[in-house]
């Protein structure tokens, strides 16, 4: 008789413990940002006066108005392809809905390290536009240095914009056609359309893609620093790495999380909107309008331009490089030995990333409450924050447990444990996991809320636990989005450079440090094989997403 | 596992008992203080308006909600109380819910076996043939719930919450999601078979004609609060309040004044004994089928104002003088085409009387 064993039993910490385990994980988020204000202010306080008359200024002005100008762009594209992919139908319209996608694989760090080389004033392809101008030599003619906020927020935005691009052509999907037809109806013509129906309705899913843009644009270390650009950013992990200042470099950090606080908060409010303006009725939606060959020529070759620029020039210059390379002295053993690595790191995040993620989702499942929402929303803050800005925190957290430890290690045993986390890369773990936890925890909610509470129920008076019926059902069901967000960590871990910087252990050299080590030497040689190879892994998401697009469709 | 014979050895013992039952959501009570005994073997359909707390009472029996207060005991045991809880794995009830919960990732057999997993595993296989067999599925046994009709799917759920042989079983709104003709033929078959197998049930619809042709007892629900329990011509014919009486069917409502045993109104005098003062304002529910009609004979003379003809039967509208609004009449009897003046008698017994009140 198994169940007499409950008989009588008072009730078990089955829901409490998830209430325990994932307040637990909400803390650890929390801490490295806690332990960044208690440096911030106890660190001197005479240092925000100088921080002010030196760093600050400059760091601020480049900051806002890369900014602005990212913003600006990302915005342009993001809308501009997005219509035209919705709106009309012309030849490769299908493809190019996807291809659009396609410079999410190229992180920002990548495609300012490629087009320094390919814009370089003796590179190929400067020297083809002199001798179609007729120069001899880079003294008499040069197109305009990449390495200026100008280049830099151009490159940007020809890598980010798909965060646009994505929620706001999902925008213009959902719009009932119906809308359309009673504005053209009412006397807007066909061109209009867009500017007086299509746009406006879709303002707040602009917003929202407007505001992750310029998040990934924050956390970026490696554009900004190949191409001059001194942002706060850089000022942060200039102030740790040269001078080893960890009150300064979180005091600047600390004004960094308010830009970040602003974006964070457009972004909530852009989707508030967002939920108001999808529930509008719609019968049927928008029908892609077909038009004649020459105007569609013309509109797949304006839509071609920012893969083209954002993708399919920096990979092609990536795999020529590579190619050459390789075929020069193959495969080194550093490169496999930094593939392990990357791949090592990147797989326990997305492990641990997972498990965290299902404990903060079924815990609001299964409970409900303002505990578990709170848990919740603090364990997804760490999407917006900078990687500098997780790694500055994680460092002044964990550097003092490292203390701690051997401190007590040696009163205690005589031994020096050393620093135990700082030096094993669990301290990178740690702060990728803070990082893209929003991904898993997000996805997984996503994933579970599919599921009806009734099927919990149903297993728990067909006899299963809590635990048993999470199991034996919800894990089952839900695999499709824990997979999804796992890769989606994978990739992101792979690709992510600020904060791998500022934590890797002594000597160990992943893909993207590697990278930013011969760009930051000026030296380019290996590093294409490893940026093709973070490219190529990055592409796989794309891929999942554009599969995910055409089933929303 | 308690098997149905050993509960057949005590059969005093009710099946189910709540006391003083309470379960507010924020403001809301959803139940407030409810008692109900439920005998062994009995089929109990609670119905109410939606709100009315039934699906919430149900669920606190099943333990998938937990009650603010009250203690609910199942088979003698509590099993929900100030000071025990037992989780719902461990109630040994039986749940079919609205949507059938069906895992989607298991075939039928698989979700029936999924509630016998604390048996070995050839037991449970032979009871799970025996349910297959007995409700008769075996032909949909290999399927996924996506490639089976609603009324396969329920017939699947039901299975597998009788698999388990639970003490009593739990049904949520179980044929509300099928098609009229459906519905009529699975509720059939599913209560023929819960009768034979002598299952408990507690069934929760909102359909007064379910309620009252399904289950032995009726339990009428509103806000939180159990109105009237008792059979279904109990509830029917002889409603303790207003409320009940519109529930189970549409009724003229006829004011009236009481004065000295008896009840007056423009549709004949009825003595009855009532807690009203003399003078007293009533309203007296007459059920369309409570009235006959005549083209000669009868008590008073009424004038029809709209025919609609239903085929079997024919709705008619009477005006009556000194009454404000139309009289609604059913007949089966055939009247002359253009008939306009009719006489009605009404069945004294059957005009159920209530004090006046602002709420229905």
């Amino acid at each position: 008789m198994p169940e007499s064993a409950a008989v009588g039993r008072p009730r078990r910490c089955d829901g409490r413990c998830w209430l325990f385990a994932a307040g637990i994980i909400a803390l650890a988020v929390a801490l490295p940002v806690l332990g960044l204000l208690a440096q911030a202010v106890q660190g001197s306080a005479g240092l925000w006066p100088h921080l002010l008359a030196t760093v600050l200024p400059v760091a601020l002005v480049d900051t806002i108005v890369l900014l602005c100008g990212v913003g600006l762009v990302t915005a342009v594209i993001g809308t501009g392809s997005a219509w035209l992919v919705t709106a009309y139908a012309f030849p490769g319209q299908r493809i190019l809905e996807w291809a659009l996608l396609l410079p999410l694989a190229v992180p920002s760090y990548i495609i300012a390290y490629a087009y320094l080389d390919i814009l370089h004033p003796i590179g190929t392809f400067q020297g083809v536009v002199r001798w179609l101008l007729g120069y001899s030599s880079p003294r008499e003619f040069r197109l305009p240095d990449v390495r200026s906020m100008t280049g830099c927020i151009l490159l940007m935005g020809f890598v980010l914009y798909p965060y646009v691009y994505i929620p706001t052509r999902a925008m213009f999907l959902t719009q009932s056609a119906n809308l359309i037809d009673a504005a053209r109806l009412l006397g807007v013509s066909r061109r209009a359309v867009f500017w007086r129906v299509a746009l406006p309705l879709a303002r707040p899913a602009v917003a929202v893609g407007i505001s992750l843009a310029l998040m990934e644009a924050l956390n970026d270390v490696g554009a900004v620093e190949f191409l001059g650009v001194r942002t706060l950013t850089v000022s942060i992990y200039t102030t740790w790495i040269t001078r080893t200042d960890l009150p300064g470099a979180s005091q600047i950090a600390l004004s960094l999380l308010l830009i970040v606080v602003a974006l964070v908060a457009m972004e909530r409010w852009a989707r508030r909107r967002q939920r108001y303006t999808a529930d509008v009725q719609r019968s049927r939606s928008l029908q892609p309008r077909p038009v004649p060959f020459w105007t569609g020529s013309a509109m797949l070759l304006a839509g071609c331009l920012p893969v083209l620029f954002g993708f399919v020039a920096p990979a092609a210059y990536l795999a020529a490089e590579a190619w050459k390379r390789f075929r020069f002295a193959g495969l080194s053993p550093n490169f496999v030995h930094e593939a392990g690595t990357t791949i090592l790191l990147a797989t326990v995040a997305t492990v641990l990333t997972i498990l965290c993620g299902l404990v903060v989702a079924y815990t609001l499942r299964v409970r409900p409450n303002r505990v578990s929402a709170w848990s919740f929303r603090l364990a997804t803050m760490g999407y917006a924050a900078p990687g500098t800005v997780i790694a500055i925190g994680v460092l002044i957290v964990l550097a003092s447990v490292d203390r701690f430890i051997d401190r007590n290690a040696q009163d205690w045993f005589g031994v020096s444990t050393g620093l135990l986390f700082m030096g094993s890369g669990a301290a990178l773990v740690y702060a990728y996991a803070v990082r893209f936890l929003a991904i898993t925890a997000g996805g997984i909610d996503a994933g579970l809320s599919r599921i009806p509470p009734s099927l919990d129920h149903a297993a728990r008076t067909l006899g299963q636990s809590q635990l048993g019926t999470f199991r034996q059902v919800l894990l089952p069901l839900s695999q499709p989005a824990i997979f999804a967000a796992g890769l989606l960590v994978f990739v992101d871990c792979v690709k992510e450079l600020p904060a791998t910087l500022l934590l890797r252990p002594l000597n160990v050299e992943t893909f993207a440090t590697h990278l930013y080590g011969e760009a930051a030497r000026g030296t380019y040689e290996e590093a294409s094989i490893a940026a093709l190879a973070i490219v190529a892994i990055g592409v796989l998401p794309v891929v999942l997403l554009s599969r995910f697009q055409r089933l929303k469709l | 596992m308690t098997t149905l014979h050993e509960q057949a050895t005590d059969v005093s013992r009710p099946a189910l008992r709540t006391e003083g039952v309470s379960r507010r959501f924020g403001s809301m009570a959803a139940l407030s203080g409810v008692n109900l005994t439920i005998a062994r073997g009995e089929v109990v359909c609670l119905v109410g308006h939606s709100g009315c707390g039934k699906s919430t009472l149900l669920r606190v029996i099943a333990g998938i909600e937990t009650p603010d207060e009250g203690r609910v005991f199942l088979d003698g045991r509590e099993v929900s109380g100030p000071s025990a809880f037992v989780e719902p794995e461990a109630r040994n009830v039986g749940f079919v819910f609205q949507d059938y919960a069906l895992f989607p990732h298991l075939t039928a057999e698989e979700n029936i076996l999924f509630g016998l997993k604390r048996i070995a595993r050839a037991e449970a296989r032979e009871k799970a043939q025996a349910i297959i067999a007995r409700v008769g599925i075996g032909h949909l046994a290999g399927r996924y719930p996506h490639m089976l009709s609603g009324g396969e799917q329920q017939r699947v759920a039901l299975a597998r919450a009788l698999a388990p042989q639970p003490g009593i079983v739990l049904m949520d709104e179980p044929f509300s999601n099928l098609d009229q003709g459906l519905r009529d033929r699975v509720r059939n078959d599913t209560l023929s078979l819960l009768k034979a197998l002598g299952t408990t049930v507690i069934m929760v619809t909102h359909d007064p004609e379910e309620a009252l042709s399904a289950g032995d007892r009726v339990v009428l629900m509103r806000s939180g609060q159990i109105v009237q329990s008792g059979t279904g011509y109990d509830l029917h014919d002889r409603p303790v309040s207003a409320y009940a009486a519109e529930f189970f069917g549409a009724s003229n409502k006829v004011p009236g004044i009481y004065r000295d045993g008896v009840v007056e109104s423009a549709i004949g005098r009825f003595p009855r004994k009532l807690a009203v003062g003399d003078g007293g304002h009533v309203t007296l529910f007459v059920r369309p089928q409570a009235v006959s009609l005549s083209l000669k004979h009868g008590d008073l003379p009424a004038r029809v104002v709209r025919r609609r003809f239903h085929g079997e039967i024919e709705q008619l509208q009477l005006r009556i003088d000194d009454l404000p609004a139309p009289l609604e009449v059913r007949t089966m009897a055939r009247l002359p085409a253009g008939t306009e003046a009719v006489h009605i008698s009404v069945t004294t017994d059957q005009v159920l009387i209530f004090p006046t009140s602002s709420s229905p």
